[in-house]
């Protein structure tokens, strides 16, 4: 393996790695506009120039010692772009010295030309390459007195991305997206020079179901979001890890959080996942699902009420009845810690073998890339806690029958609207009792006689298992009356300062509950007290008593970015995270 | 007993005991006073106008086209206090953006003046307003409709900012 000197330290860099490559297992960013790791090299920004040398070796093939001691090196003419040269045994390279500091210098003036420096207006300032290498990588100073060139500052390239051509620096990075990974080659450069700029086809549109990744990778504000536009500043969200819920992919995302809303989702690198990527339907969905017509208070009866009271009419509805009679539908919605509480509460509490949970898949849906046709993020979570119903108990299948020949009088919805369903929605609404756990309104809150609001992914701590039966953590982003007090919740400046006279702090705080609680709570009532205190208590159950999650926990979830079902021992090696834009300045 | 005497009554001379001719004194520097010059204005009926270099509670310039903020929201986070709430909406105009809601809670601000020095656009600046007064902290969150000034009000502080920034 070719062994490299960077800026004075001597790393082992992979055969065939360039130079930039190399530098990010060492830990060092070299300055890039236009390379992605997720994309072909293209070598046009120039930004990464650097100054690349060999030692010098005198005629006898010994190593040439300078003046003062050193290993004389013989520097290239030219500088070299570290993003297409690959590294060859002994090469040296400068990244900080004066000829490459020179170069960058030249690379941002030339860049900010005809940049329009319209920053208090465009969404990408705070997370934008080029804002953040005119700090670090320029002098400051322009010789440019002509007129900038005016472009089309509002271009739809499609239903989801907005295209400014005065912000663009031409890296191509969506062009080359567009072509090898969301495979709809729509874009291209049109015109030369300082008149270039990105348009798509002729007749054409660029909107590929992956559309907006471009939007995230384009390393300056040329390519906004059409749905967030100026919703607000990078700074004034706070970012919580999460995992998107929209199939049981499962990708690694953000949540962009502020006054308690769900403002923005971004994909987080996970190599073992979604890599750099996410849908689009994995951000656009999830806004109305947790920002809209949520549950947000428990009600008995349609009539609104507390906690407490709902609790102990659910017992009392529990105990009126056979545990024949009743019915609980879990949910591949919930985490795998609301999975395994609903086989806890069935088992235990209510001591029914009718329990079972609904697919949802959607053939459409899925594609070659990420999309799977199963629209629930624990399907493999589900089946390894055994969220299926035992000794011939009624499942999703004979549930119609059983409840018209009045075997099953009431029904334990969580997390489905099922008297919405299509196929058995009609008898479902015929039974005598419907406890539906929901985070938001639909026929079966319409129908229930208690109504429990749960809380969505955004607001709880828990794991989803994907379908490569990798287990996730995810973080609460927004805030409820029950998670107030979670530590380290993250929050923007503004949410975590406002007081109760601000106005800005005025976003609905629910008082829902995570499902596993909710059970719980019910289980107290009834006078079998499952004793769950936290989500983490709940999975530590979990991997106690379920061969499939020993050896795993919150810790080591975190540390190796999920672990695999039954293999929690086998740890991967952990693959170097590139990130495209820093948030700054940090909150 | 570790007693340290040092009382007024010791400290004093005898005639300052003896009390009237000090009375003499103090009536004598009164009588003074009411000769010179008065300094005290009659406010309210009589206000006082600050010059340029004032800062009084932070307003936005209001143009012919409508107002210059383009709701960045750099004033909102520079503000020390959280006085400021911006919320950004799109426009067709050529300025893309402007603030949707734009809010000053004048009971956290400080009158620091750093949202006037940080604005890019010099849209927020401070005014010769002094008179904040309120019955109801929900009074003294002032909107747009309070906030923003026309252009011509503020030629001074304008100026001055233009001389001394
Ligand atoms: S729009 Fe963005 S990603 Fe595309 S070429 Fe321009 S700067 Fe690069
Ligand atoms: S592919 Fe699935 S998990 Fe990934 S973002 Fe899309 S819906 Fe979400
Ligand atoms: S800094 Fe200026 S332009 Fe930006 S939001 Fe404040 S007043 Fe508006
Ligand atoms: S003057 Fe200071 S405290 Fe008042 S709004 Fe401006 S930045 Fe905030
Ligand atoms: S990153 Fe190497 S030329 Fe753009």
């Amino acid at each position: 393996m070719p062994q490299i000197i960077i800026d004075g330290q001597r790393i082992e860099a992979a055969a065939g790695a360039t130079i930039i490559e190399a530098a990010l297992l060492a830990e060092k960013t070299i300055p890039h506009f236009c390379w992605h790791p997720g994309l072909s090299v293209a070598g046009n920004c120039r930004m990464c120039l650097v100054n690349v040398g060999f030692p010098k070796k005198s005629p006898d093939g010994q190593p040439e010692i300078d003046s003062d001691g050193k290993i004389a090196i013989q520097w290239g003419p030219k500088l070299s772009i570290a993003c297409a040269t690959p590294v060859a045994d002994g090469m040296v390279i400068d990244t900080e010295g004066q000829r490459t500091e020179h170069a960058q210098h030249a690379i941002m003036e030339f860049l900010l030309i005809n940049h329009p420096l319209d920053c208090p207006i465009c969404d990408e300032a705070g997370q934008c390459k080029l804002q953040e290498y005119a700090f670090m990588h320029s002098n400051g100073k322009s010789r440019f007195i002509e007129q900038k060139n005016h472009k089309d500052k509002r271009v739809p390239l499609g239903p989801n991305v907005m295209f400014d051509g005065e912000r663009c620096i031409s890296c191509s990075r969506c062009i080359r997206f567009a072509d090898e990974i969301a495979k709809q080659p729509a874009l291209t450069f049109v015109q030369r020079g300082d008149h270039v700029t990105i348009q798509t086809f002729p007749g054409m549109e660029f909107d590929s179901p992956y559309s907006m990744n471009v939007i995230d990778i384009c390393p300056v504000g040329a390519l906004t979001s059409i749905d967030f536009r100026f919703h607000s500043r990078v700074w004034e969200m706070s970012f919580t890890n999460s995992v998107c819920p929209g199939c049981a992919r499962g990708c690694n995302v953000k949540l962009g959080i502020r006054d308690n809303e769900l403002q923005r989702i971004e994909p987080r690198t996970n190599m073992h996942v979604n890599e750099y990527w996410m849908c689009d339907a994995g951000r656009l969905e999830q806004y109305p699902y947790v920002n809209d017509n949520r549950v947000i208070e428990p009600a008995i009866k349609g009539n609104s009420s507390d906690w407490k009271s709902a609790l102990e009419s659910c017992a009392d509805i529990l105990k009126a009845y056979k545990p024949s009679e009743i019915m609980i539908i879990g949910s591949a919605r919930g985490t795998n810690e609301d999975i395994h509480a609903t086989v806890k509460f069935a088992r235990e509490t209510v001591k029914t073998h009718n329990i079972d949970f609904l697919e949802h898949r959607d053939p459409i849906f899925a594609d070659e890339f990420l999309r799977l046709a199963d629209r629930t993020p624990n399907h493999a979570g589900a089946i390894a806690l055994g969220l299926r119903p035992q000794d011939h108990g009624v499942n999703a299948d004979n549930l119609a029958q059983r409840i018209v020949q009045h075997q099953v009088k009431v029904i334990i919805a969580v997390q489905e609207d099922i008297v919405g369903h299509p196929e058995f929605g009609a008898n479902a609404s015929t039974v005598e009792h419907i406890i539906a756990i929901a985070s938001n309104h639909n026929a079966t809150t319409q129908n229930a006689s208690i109504v429990l609001p749960a809380s969505t992914y955004a607001e709880v701590e828990g794991t989803f298992t994907n379908v490569d039966r990798r287990v996730q953590l995810i973080e609460p982003a927004v805030t409820t009356k029950e998670n107030e007090r979670y530590m380290g919740m993250k929050m923007s400046r503004w949410d975590k300062l406002g007081a109760f006279n601000d106005r800005w702090t005025q976003g609905e705080r629910r008082n829902s509950r995570p499902t596993w609680k909710i059970l719980t709570g019910i289980s107290e009532a009834c006078g079998h007290a499952m004793k769950f205190t936290s989500a983490e208590d709940v999975f530590n159950d979990i991997s106690s008593h379920n061969q499939h999650f020993k050896g795993m926990n919150y810790a080591s979830l975190e540390d190796n970015q999920g672990l695999r079902l039954d293999k929690a021992s086998e740890t991967e090696a952990k693959a170097v995270m590139y990130v495209s834009h820093v948030l700054k300045p940090q909150v | 007993m570790n007693v340290q005497h040092n009382i007024e009554s010791e400290r004093m001379s005898f005639w300052e005991r003896i009390y009237l001719p000090e009375i003499g004194r103090g009536l004598a520097l009164t009588f003074k006073q009411m000769f010179k010059p008065t300094f005290t204005r009659q406010y309210p009926e009589e206000k006082w106008i600050p010059t340029g270099s004032y800062r009084g509670r932070p307003v936005l310039v209001l143009e012919e086209e409508g107002e210059r903020c383009v709701a960045c929201g750099l004033c909102s986070r520079v503000c020390p206090a959280l006085a400021i709430e911006v919320r950004a909406a799109e426009t067709d105009k050529v300025k893309e953006r402007y603030p949707e809601k734009f809010e000053i809670n004048m009971l956290r601000c400080i009158y620091c003046g750093f949202c006037e020095e940080v604005c890019p656009e010099e849209a927020i600046i401070m005014s010769k307003d002094y008179e904040l007064v309120f019955t109801d902290p929900k009074d003294a969150i002032l909107g747009k409709d309070k906030l923003l000034i026309p252009i011509a009000q503020l030629q001074d502080r304008l100026e001055f900012l233009r001389q001394y920034r």
